[in-house]
């Protein structure tokens, strides 16, 4: 066993979770809610995140148990339609977009580059609070009767033709949406401005790289989102017209308003994810990720092109042929740094000294699961093509490969390899590894046969559908099982070690990040003295160097 | 297996007897898609193959039992290199490929048969040219490029025929085309692929394909008596716009006939094809376009007529090509209701008769 894995843990007989720590440091639900320390707005991230999946989750259960069969029996085509418009909704804008920044980003950015907290801890705490508000509007929304017009709200739709609550959907997502531009707008404020000495921008870890990504496309994305959903609202209460074709509006140009955002939230929603991949692969290979520059420049490339694909998703909508050679182009051209990424992740390995850890094992699954969804996206960008899968299945299955196979996935990797940080406590690796299996047969299981049956045409959105379809809605169902299975396991196992589990002294890992250089869980400071960063990121060298002189003094 | 578990045993059945892989070919398309497709696939697994076989060999080759130490290496140039350009390539050949499969799709040969489809929620509604009104079917001849025009009466839907391998979006206030050229007998789906309402899973139908002869017999036996353009004729009568789009040489306004297709010349001095899109608007919302040496004096239509109406007219004004036609059209709503028995002067034309209702 010891040879197969790199943890090392303290003596347990000896060992205690330090007595100050940011946890320790002050009691009182009081001293949480008021708190600016960012590793507490993290800790209530996660909670607020974590109780959202779970409600999207329950209400994907729902979609799949009415999809077993071809007939709409177990709910009424409204009811179906309010489930997967609130599916999309809570899962994107209050699981998705906020998932890695503003729990992992929030917690190990400041501590990453070295600094004592965020450069505006007030405003991170009100993100958090703008969130919750947003949260409970969207649980008002819900409990109230909820809303039907898809996560898209493609008017004129929902501006003329629904009578559910669309106003308050869209003031909860413009709500959401401030928090997300506070959390980019202080992640780039913290890069810029308190990297400690010696952190030059190409010793930065890469999570910080594509977080830093991330946010430029928060700060210049989510605006953009914020109006098209006032100007919904606006059409439904006063009828202003913008997109009302008997007012001379024009219906697609929401959608060019709301793709210009939504596009870029792909990418919100991947890059941290991607992050976490590359210090997790680097981690447990010990060695420094192959082409550090080359995977920190394909997230700014995937930022950048991110922003001129838009209308990608509007090939079959009448856009003008030209146009739609442009961003077909486009759409090949932000593919390849992805390809890049995922190629230095396999070449890490290269001569590395691999552990099979459970974060790994998820990093391995991402790798697998978003190629699959990154070259389907191919199939989507290239215009042809596009026709025939366009709003069917496929699409369906090609985003939840990226979405749910890549960015839930690297979520989960990256909880569990900073699950020690965060709490002091190990997670229990056995029924952990096996959680990590579970979710990966029953994700292929689930979202796999959705490709078949959107190349057969099925179309997405459909409460009934033609019995020939059943066969492989039946696999997607049962898959469906054993992936909630899979997410239940590690919500079970790591409350369980919140108490019971072992403890994981500074630096279980043996990884390299200045998170790792400090006590677990870190002071409410982070450090005991500013750092000076004298090496490279992922320098595994430096870390042996350093641990042999700590033995030799002690000794 | 029956007895353990009947439901399993039905699964079982169903899955031997009624399991779709891949969508039947039945347009002139279809194949050229799938050829594209199948190469994406081909592409797709080839890529994962190479990143799962990186995986596991690595996994293998230098698990910590079997390399304890790491060989720490800076990244290669040249490798970056190759799998920064090789994909690229590659997504670039699909990219060509694609664009000019849609080009294809999306541009209608000179030949083809046009059929109108309103959507509205939840309906599919065909206008064939000879005035065949179908719900929720398309019947459409094999051998014969067919061009579809797509409007929406409401919300956005599309026009999805996985079987021809196309779809289409409908989008309210404005025209979209798509064609195909139908290849196998058949029944296949027609779904509307953009959610569009509750009932967006009913708005589905059956694309009839057949051979040239039994359409020509199915278009017989569902003719509803006036061809489309005959309907417009009729609606440009009843709502009088003969009174002043007419060849006097003191008409009000211009004259329609051969009006379709040509270039007109507006009051700002720039000039416009009159196209489908370019009549529907002149109908519904007038002023946006003033013909030069007219004044704007023509009311709105919007919400006066339906889209199907529109249509109509637009059917009629594409088959108008002479001032006779038109004069044609003005006597007989002239005519005094007294002698509308024998109303049709003989020699007229079997089109015009039509508008006089008995």
């Amino acid at each position: 066993m010891s040879a197969a894995t790199i943890v090392v843990l303290p003596d347990q007989s000896t060992a205690r979770i330090p007595k100050m720590n940011f946890i320790t440091r002050e009691n009182g639900l009081l001293s949480w809610l008021l708190t600016g320390d960012h590793k507490r707005i993290a800790t209530l991230y996660l909670i607020s995140i974590t109780f959202f999946f779970f409600i999207g989750g329950a209400l994907a259960g729902l979609i799949r148990l009415e999809l077993l069969t071809p007939q709409t029996d177990l709910v009424a085509a409204d009811t179906y339609n309010k489930l997967f418009t609130m599916h999309g909704v809570i899962m994107i804008f209050f699981f998705l977009v906020p998932s890695v920044p503003a729990t992992l980003g929030n917690f190990l950015i400041p501590m990453m580059v070295g600094a004592k907290d965020l450069a505006l801890p007030k405003v991170n705490l009100l993100s958090w609070y703008l969130y919750i508000i947003a949260g409970i509007m969207a649980i008002y929304t819900m409990a109230a009767g909820g809303v039907d017009t898809g996560w898209t709200f493609t008017t004129p739709l929902s501006t003329h033709y629904l009578n559910t609550h669309v106003i308050s959907t869209g003031l909860a997502i413009f709500v959401a949406g401030f928090s997300s531009i506070f959390t980019g707008l202080n992640f780039i404020v913290t890069i810029h401005k308190m990297r400690c000495p010696g952190m030059t921008w190409f010793r930065l870890p890469l999570f910080v790289w594509s977080n830093y990504a991330a946010s430029i496309l928060m700060v210049l994305g989510t605006p953009v989102l914020a109006i098209t959903l006032v100007l919904i609202v606006l059409e439904r209460t006063v009828g202003i017209g913008v997109f009302d074709p008997a007012k001379g509006g024009d219906p697609l140009l929401f959608q060019h308003l709301f793709w210009f955002y939504s596009h870029p939230a792909v990418y919100i929603m991947i890059l941290p994810g991607m992050g976490v991949i590359s210090e997790v692969v680097s981690t447990f290979s010990r060695k420094r990720v192959f082409g550090y520059t080359a995977v920190a420049f394909s997230s700014v490339a995937i930022a950048v092109f991110g922003f001129f694909v838009w209308a990608h998703h509007m090939f079959i909508m009448g856009i003008s042929n030209y146009a739609v050679l442009v961003f077909s182009l486009l759409t090949m051209l932000v593919a390849v740094p992805s390809a890049i990424k995922i190629f230095n992740w396999a070449f890490t390995l290269y001569k590395g000294s691999i552990t099979f850890e459970t974060p790994m094992l998820y990093a391995f699954g991402f790798m697998g699961l978003f190629t699959i969804g990154g070259m389907t996206g191919v199939f989507l960008g290239a215009s042809g093509t596009d026709i025939h899968l366009t709003e069917t299945y496929f699409i369906v299955a090609h985003f939840h490969f990226v979405m749910v196979g890549g960015m839930l996935m690297a979520f989960l990797a990256g909880i569990h390899f900073w699950w020690p940080k965060w709490t002091g406590r190990m997670y229990p690796e056995k029924i952990s590894q096996l959680a990590a299996v579970v979710t990966f047969i029953g994700f292929n299981l689930t979202f796999f046969p959705q490709f078949i049956l959107g190349t057969l045409g099925m179309p997405r959105r459909y409460a009934a559908y033609p019995p020939e379809f059943q066969i492989l809605n039946v696999f997607s169902t049962a898959g469906a099982t054993i992936l909630g299975i899979g997410y239940l396991l590690p919500v079970l196992y790591l409350t369980w070690s919140l108490k019971y589990g072992a403890i994981a002294g500074n630096n279980p890992w043996q990884a390299t990040g200045l998170e790792w250089q400090t006590q677990s869980p870190p002071l409410t400071e982070n450090f005991l003295e500013i750092p000076i960063m004298d090496h490279e990121a992922y320098d595994y060298e430096w870390l042996e160097r350093m641990q042999q002189k700590e033995v030799a003094s002690v000794g | 297996m029956n007895q353990i578990s009947p439901v399993l045993w039905q699964f079982l059945v169903k899955w031997l007897t009624n399991f779709a892989l891949f969508p039947p070919e039945a347009s002139k398309i279809a194949p050229q898609m799938d050829a594209l497709y199948f190469f994406m696939v081909l592409v797709s697994l080839v890529g994962l193959t190479i990143v799962v076989l990186l995986i596991v060999s690595f996994s293998l080759l230098y698990s910590k039992k079997r390399h304890p130490v790491a060989v720490q290496i800076e990244g290669s140039t040249l490798l970056e290199a190759t799998w920064t350009i090789i994909p690229l390539g590659l997504f670039l050949v699909m990219f060509v490929w694609g664009a000019l499969l849609y080009f294809r799709i999306y541009t209608p040969p000179a030949n083809a048969m046009n059929i109108y489809i309103v959507g509205k929620q939840w309906m599919w509604k065909a206008e064939h040219p000879g005035g065949q009104h179908e719900i929720n079917s398309l019947h459409v001849p094999t051998g014969q490029a067919v061009q579809l025009t797509l409007i929406s009466q409401d919300v956005f839907h599309s026009f999805s025929i996985p079987a021809f391998r196309v779809k289409r979006e409908a989008i309210p206030g404005r025209y979209t085309t798509v064609w195909f050229e139908a290849t196998t007998p058949g029944t296949y789906h027609l779904f509307c692929t953009q959610y569009c309402g509750t009932n967006h899973s009913q708005m589905i139908g059956d694309i009839v394909v057949m051979t040239p002869d039994d359409f020509r017999i199915w278009l017989a036996g569902s003719t509803s008596g006036n061809s489309l353009a005959q309907d417009g004729e009729r609606l440009f009568a009843s709502l009088s716009c003969n009174a002043c789009h007419n060849p006097r040489a003191d008409s009000r306004g211009p004259n329609l006939a051969n009006v379709y297709g040509s270039r007109l010349t507006l009051s700002t001095g720039q000039t416009i094809t009159a196209d489908d899109a370019y009549l529907r608007q002149s109908i519904l919302n007038p002023s946006a376009h003033n013909i030069q040496g007219y004044a704007p004096i023509m009311p709105t239509y919007q919400g006066q007529i339906s889209e199907e109406g529109v249509i109509a007219l637009v059917e009629y004004l594409k088959n108008l090509n002479s001032d006779y036609r038109i004069q044609q059209t003005l006597n007989t709503t002239e005519l005094p209701a007294a002698n509308e028995g024998s109303a049709a002067p003989a020699g007229k034309s079997p089109a015009a008769q039509g508008e006089v209702k008995p």
